[in-house]
């Protein structure tokens, strides 16, 4: 079940280290990648059918393709290390043990954007994270990896880390360069057709870690090897996650399309202590929480999710056992987005503290029907009403919990 | 205005001003560097950004409080921070808290009057994986149990 394609690194000792990450493999897709041209590697990494791991799944192509080409202007390329999402950690395995393979598919992929400056945005949080990819950073430009002339090859790249400061919603990538450019972390409004974004005016593409960290494969054995991994829509591996309830917690990798029970029961060893499943959120916090009984027959792909009401975001799988109490759950998570609300948008700042507090109230016994139907009235107020997201997301959250949980909720009110 | 970087930022942040299009992407780096240095960010050190980077005091303010890791006041000498989003929930991070508060008599969100231990809940730290996860100033604590919390606040001078 397991298949090594980015994690194939993460058990060698001192992999972190250039020397190690050399001789394993780490920088060998560069000698192909400047045998060709930057639009034959755009378009082998656009026809590899490379999707966003970063929880939106967009095309990784077609994102690069709205790059101006040529540019009068310089181009960024802005790899998104923010991450935050509850129940996702996988950038995190890549960044510790595989930091290398990272600036391999920072240099692949800048040069296929014609980028010559690379940021990392990575959050403050991770401190060790942040510090051991700034020493492999620095190695590569000792070694001539990247800097004036990447490996005596005629090309230039710079890469910059950046450390975030602790907001969740710097995830989301238009904030992310808001924050980039030193400002609030607000979300920018969508332009009505796809744009690049936009860093100080001068195009710029924001990708996930593991997006980029996905390219250097696609390089060095093109995109016909990446498809025999995963399904038609949803090709290659991805690191999934699990957490909670879970015998054995963790991140491995897997190509697309494989039973989510059978990785539960097979990878994640089970529930913890024997006991049942009982809900289980498929992709990070923000997606719709499925059932136990919901989950027979779904693969892990985008498609086999989206049928199933769901969604699979970022892969991070968080599991609860029977003994959970549902609306405490809501509570624990109405907390966490009152609290990463940016306040931009009204509906969110006003909508998600008032479910927060309605659900408390809800919780100390204090509740009525009503304040349940003023909850599911939110929800239409959250979903599609703001700039981003964020709201939505959490419109997801009480419909999918108190409409598949809902003897739970009532048996709180009057 | 009395406040200044130390020679070692001030090095660091005419590095950084060539790496970046335009000066106002410093803001971030620039505050980081500041509580490095004070330990927290106070008001005329925010006068002092805002002039090196030729914008107002007031758009450094509005950027500082955005961000929850930025501290606008003094906190304690270590800053317990407790994860308590779902996945550390799931797994115990409720009886870590308390355990925590109980050993030092403060709430979270209060110091200690010595100032040598700050509680804060924090959400999600990103290490579900490693659940529930304690970070210490700067240093993550996984698979946390109050034994090793114990041992590690014995050991903090």
């Amino acid at each position: 079940m397991i298949k090594k394609i980015e994690s194939r690194n993460f058990n060698i000792k001192d992999s972190h280290v250039l020397q190690v990450a050399r001789q394993n493999g780490r920088y060998s897709s560069l000698e192909k990648l400047f045998s060709m041209s930057c639009e034959d590697v755009l378009n082998e990494v656009d026809k590899s059918g490379l999707r966003g791991k970063g929880g939106g799944g967009a095309a990784t192509g077609g994102k690069w393709k709205l790059v101006p080409n040529p540019s009068k202007k310089p181009t960024y390329l802005i790899v998104n290390a923010d991450e935050s999402e509850p129940g996702t950690f996988k950038d995190r395995q890549i960044l510790e043990y595989d930091p290398h393979l990272l600036l391999e598919g920072i240099i692949c992929s800048s040069y296929a954007l014609h980028a010559h400056h690379a940021y990392i945005y990575i959050r403050g949080e991770y401190v060790f994270w942040a510090k051991r990819l700034q020493i492999a950073i620095d190695e590569a430009y000792k070694a001539g990896i990247i800097g004036e002339s990447v490996l005596g090859y005629d090309y230039k790249l710079d890469i910059t880390l950046h450390r975030g400061a602790g907001a969740y919603i710097c995830g989301e990538k238009s904030a992310l360069v808001e924050s980039l450019e030193g400002k609030r972390g607000h979300p920018r409004l969508k332009p009505q057709q796809k744009e690049p974004e936009w860093f100080f005016g001068c195009p710029a593409v924001v990708n996930n870690v593991e997006t980029i960290a996905s390219v250097p494969y696609i390089v060095e054995n093109g995109f016909k090897a990446y498809r025999e991994f995963g399904t038609e829509k949803s090709p290659g591996t991805m690191l999934f996650g699990m957490s909670g309830h879970v015998e054995k917690p963790g991140i491995y990798e897997i190509q697309f399309g494989e039973s989510m029970s059978e990785f539960i029961e097979r990878i994640g060893r089970g529930i913890k202590n024997g006991k049942k499943l009982k809900a289980i959120i498929p992709g990070g916090s923000s997606v719709p929480v499925l059932r136990a009984d919901e989950i027979e027959g779904i693969t892990l792909d985008y498609e086999s999710l989206k049928a199933h009401g769901s969604s699979l975001g970022t892969g991070g799988m968080i599991l609860m056992d029977e003994s959970v109490f549902m609306p405490d759950v809501v509570k624990n998570l109405f907390e966490f987005y009152h609290h990463e609300s940016c306040g931009q948008c009204t509906p969110c700042r006003e909508g998600v503290g008032w479910s927060d507090k309605l659900m408390g109230k809800i919780l100390d016994g204090h509740g009525t029907k009503k304040d349940l139907d003023t909850l599911l009235s939110l929800s239409f107020i959250l979903n599609g009403k703001t700039i981003c997201v964020f709201a939505p997301s959490v419109a997801y959250i009480i419909d999918s919990y108190i409409g598949k949980f809902k003897d739970e909720f009532y048996s709180l009110v009057k | 205005m009395s406040w200044q970087f130390n020679a070692e930022n001030e090095n660091k942040f005419q590095d950084l001003l060539k790496r970046y299009p335009k000066k106002n992407s410093l803001a971030l780096p620039a505050l980081w560097m500041i509580q490095y240095q004070d330990g927290w960010i106070c008001e005329d050190a925010m006068k002092f950004l805002a002039k090196k980077l030729d914008t107002s005091p007031m758009d450094i303010y509005s950027v500082a409080s955005f961000y929850t890791m930025f501290h606008l006041q003094p906190i304690g000498k270590y800053n317990i921070q407790v994860c308590k989003t779902l996945s550390c929930k799931l797994r115990g991070s409720e009886d870590i808290k308390k355990h925590i508060e109980n050993r030092l008599g403060i709430k979270a969100g209060e110091s200690t009057k010595d100032m040598k231990f700050t509680i804060t809940e924090v959400e999600c730290l990103g290490s579900c994986g490693t659940a529930p996860c304690v970070c210490i100033n700067e240093d993550y604590i996984q698979n946390t149990t109050p034994q090793m919390i114990d041992e590690i606040l014995d050991g903090l001078k």
